[in-house]
């Protein structure tokens, strides 16, 4: 660590104004700073008070949540890889298997998200913005498994220049970027993204694996055909169950909320609303009861799929939520219950937690403008009485 | 001023699209392929041409009060024409395009230009504006549907351009590319192009 500051110290000059590398500055600047925090203090005639945890420390956090998830992830990757070619292999192996498949992902979805944020910081004269931190680990964990690199690739693109930059940066996009480079990959190549095909690695990976799919088995992910043969409870908890990458473990899921809540970075009141939207609206579903996918169970439903991923990683996107509180309770309930409304009503959108929380991101100023307004017309009334 | 510039102006800083935001349905409607997006362009071409020359011949008859009905009649009367002849000449394209054609009269270029120019100016200056303006909305038509069907589609005027090869090594079509919604980004990359290099 303290090598590492020397280093910067030394070579910090040459980035500075005047230097010879003073055109990189942003550059220099993003990764010092995402290093270490910045210790630059106000004049003694200035009153300048910050918290020492910037966002470029939450992004961190969050990737840091995400790690159980990306693990796990690789593990059940290659678990169901070796068990659809009806050859078994041990944890190790298939933690391998997994690795090789994901970490691809993981470099095409940083390479070009990383570099049209660095490339537009350094034509803009900009410092370096830290949000594709999280989106570019979030990318690889949504999309199916099978997803060509090349279309993560522009997907990717497009979601940084069209949801991101036009609007001006992190922290100013309305959508979630994670989620528009999975919309835009599940309008534009539907072949990829759903369907039985998509979600086991039959391929080998640099070699490694690789193998005919045995007969008789089955691919699809539990939710595409919902409320006929899920798998029981507990695999679906720890995640041993065809999906993306990141959603299949709830377990890894809760730990990572558990850590968003415990540093404080997402909001319990999203999760717990989300959560409580889908249940009651499950439930309500399940009273009516006219189909199979009707009948599916509340727990189930919150259980398959993306939904809990959804729920702690992407609703409570600070940026894309609503500020106030209360807006808080109604942005999150009406995720879940659209989520399972899409879910059960539309069976051409297997996924509707990706639908919901766009359409929901584009109300959430529109939600915080109404709590404000309330509050507004609440004490007008006081004074008046 | 001159006709040239007359001519010109609609390109750069005056496009009917691009600038003053106009006609920008039918430029989402009709461009998810590069041919109905032609025979789109020249259609507006001609409906504002003619219907510019024939407001401007009339242009001192014509009482104020009710100019916008008569506006009405005349170029409703040129799209009916317009439409019959694609019917009779090119039959599949016109099905194509089904009820855009009809709602050129709707087309806020058209109103505009005969509002603007033609209900001022003589016929012959008018029929410079009508053509230029119409062939500036052309152009953007068909810059989008080029973009759209090439990469949503792989062709171009319904023949293949993109190789086989390259679907062999994996290459798919964009199928968000046909949706409207991209019709919407792409206009909106060329109005960015425009303004970055107008400044």
């Amino acid at each position: 660590m303290k090598f590492l500051r020397q280093y910067l110290d030394k070579i910090k000059p040459t980035f500075s104004a005047g230097g010879k590398m003073a055109m990189f500055h942003s550059v220099f600047e993003g990764i010092e700073s995402f290093l270490f925090v910045s210790n630059a203090t106000a004049g003694a005639d200035e009153t300048h008070i910050h918290a020492s945890h910037d966002s470029k420390r939450a992004m961190s956090i969050v990737v840091i949540a995400l790690i159980p998830c990306l693990l796990f992830g690789m593990f059940n990757l290659g678990a169901q890889h070796f068990a659809a070619i009806g050859a078994p292999a041990g944890w190790l192996k298939a933690l391998v298997y997994g690795l090789f498949a994901v970490l691809p992902m993981l470099v095409v979805s940083y390479g070009v998200g990383l570099g049209i944020e660095f490339a537009v910081a350094q034509w803009k004269g900009h410092e370096i913005q830290e949000g594709f931190l999280v989106s570019g680990m979030l990318i690889p964990l949504i999309v199916p498994v099978n997803t060509p690199l090349w279309m993560i690739g522009v997907a990717t693109a497009f979601s940084v220049v069209f949801c991101k930059e036009v609007f001006g940066g992190t922290g100013f996009n309305i959508w979630n970027p994670a989620l528009i480079a999975r919309a835009f990959l599940f309008f534009a190549y539907p072949s990829k993204m759903s369907g039985e095909a998509v979600w086991i690695s039959t391929e080998s990976r640099f070699g490694y694996g690789g193998g005919q799919v045995v007969d008789g088995f089955s691919g699809a992910t539990p939710l595409s055909h919902l409320g006929s043969d899920a798998p029981n409870y507990l695999d679906m908890f720890l995640g041993f169950i065809p999906g993306s990458v990141g959603e299949t473990s709830k377990l890894c899921i809760f730990i990572g909320a558990l850590i968003l809540l415990a540093t404080g970075i997402a909001s319990w009141r999203t999760m717990l609303s989300v959560f409580a939207g889908g249940l009651l609206t499950a439930w309500l579903f399940n009273l009516i009861g006219a189909n199979v996918a009707m009948q599916t169970p509340p727990l189930q439903h919150i259980l398959l799929g993306g939904f809990a991923f959804g729920a702690v990683f992407m609703a409570t996107d600070p940026v894309t939520s609503p500020r106030s509180r209360n807006g808080k309770y109604v942005f999150g309930f009406l995720v879940g219950t659209l989520a399972i409304l899409i879910r059960i009503l539309n069976p051409g959108y297997p996924e509707g937690m990706m639908l919901a929380i766009l359409l929901m991101n584009s109300f959430a100023p529109l939600i915080d403008h109404c709590v404000v307004q309330n509050n507004i017309n609440r004490r007008l009334k006081r004074i008046k009485q | 001023m001159k006709n040239k510039e007359l001519f010109l102006n609609p390109f750069s800083k005056n496009n009917p699209i691009t600038v003053q935001m106009l006609g920008i349905c039918s430029a989402l409607a009709v461009t998810s392929k590069l041919e109905p997006a032609l025979v789109m362009g020249i259609s507006v071409t001609v409906v504002v041409a003619l219907s510019n020359v024939i407001i401007s011949l009339l242009r001192n008859t014509i009482p104020t009060r009710i100019r916008i009905i008569v506006q009405l009649v005349v170029v409703a009367a040129v799209v009916t024409v317009v439409n019959e002849i694609l019917k009779a000449y090119a039959y599949d394209v016109s099905k194509q395009l089904s009820v855009f054609i009809g709602l050129i009269i709707t087309n806020c270029i058209v109103m505009g230009r005969l509002e603007v120019f033609a209900l001022a100016n003589k016929p012959l200056p008018s029929l410079i504006d009508g053509l230029g303006n119409g062939l500036s909305y052309a152009i953007i038509l068909l810059v989008t549907g080029f973009v759209r069907e090439l990469l949503g589609s792989g062709s171009l005027l319904g023949y293949q351009v993109v190789p086989n090869k390259l679907y062999e090594w994996g290459y798919e079509n964009n199928g968000l590319m046909i949706l409207p919604p991209m019709a919407l980004i792409v206009v909106a990359c060329i109005i960015w192009l425009q303004k970055a290099r107008q400044k």
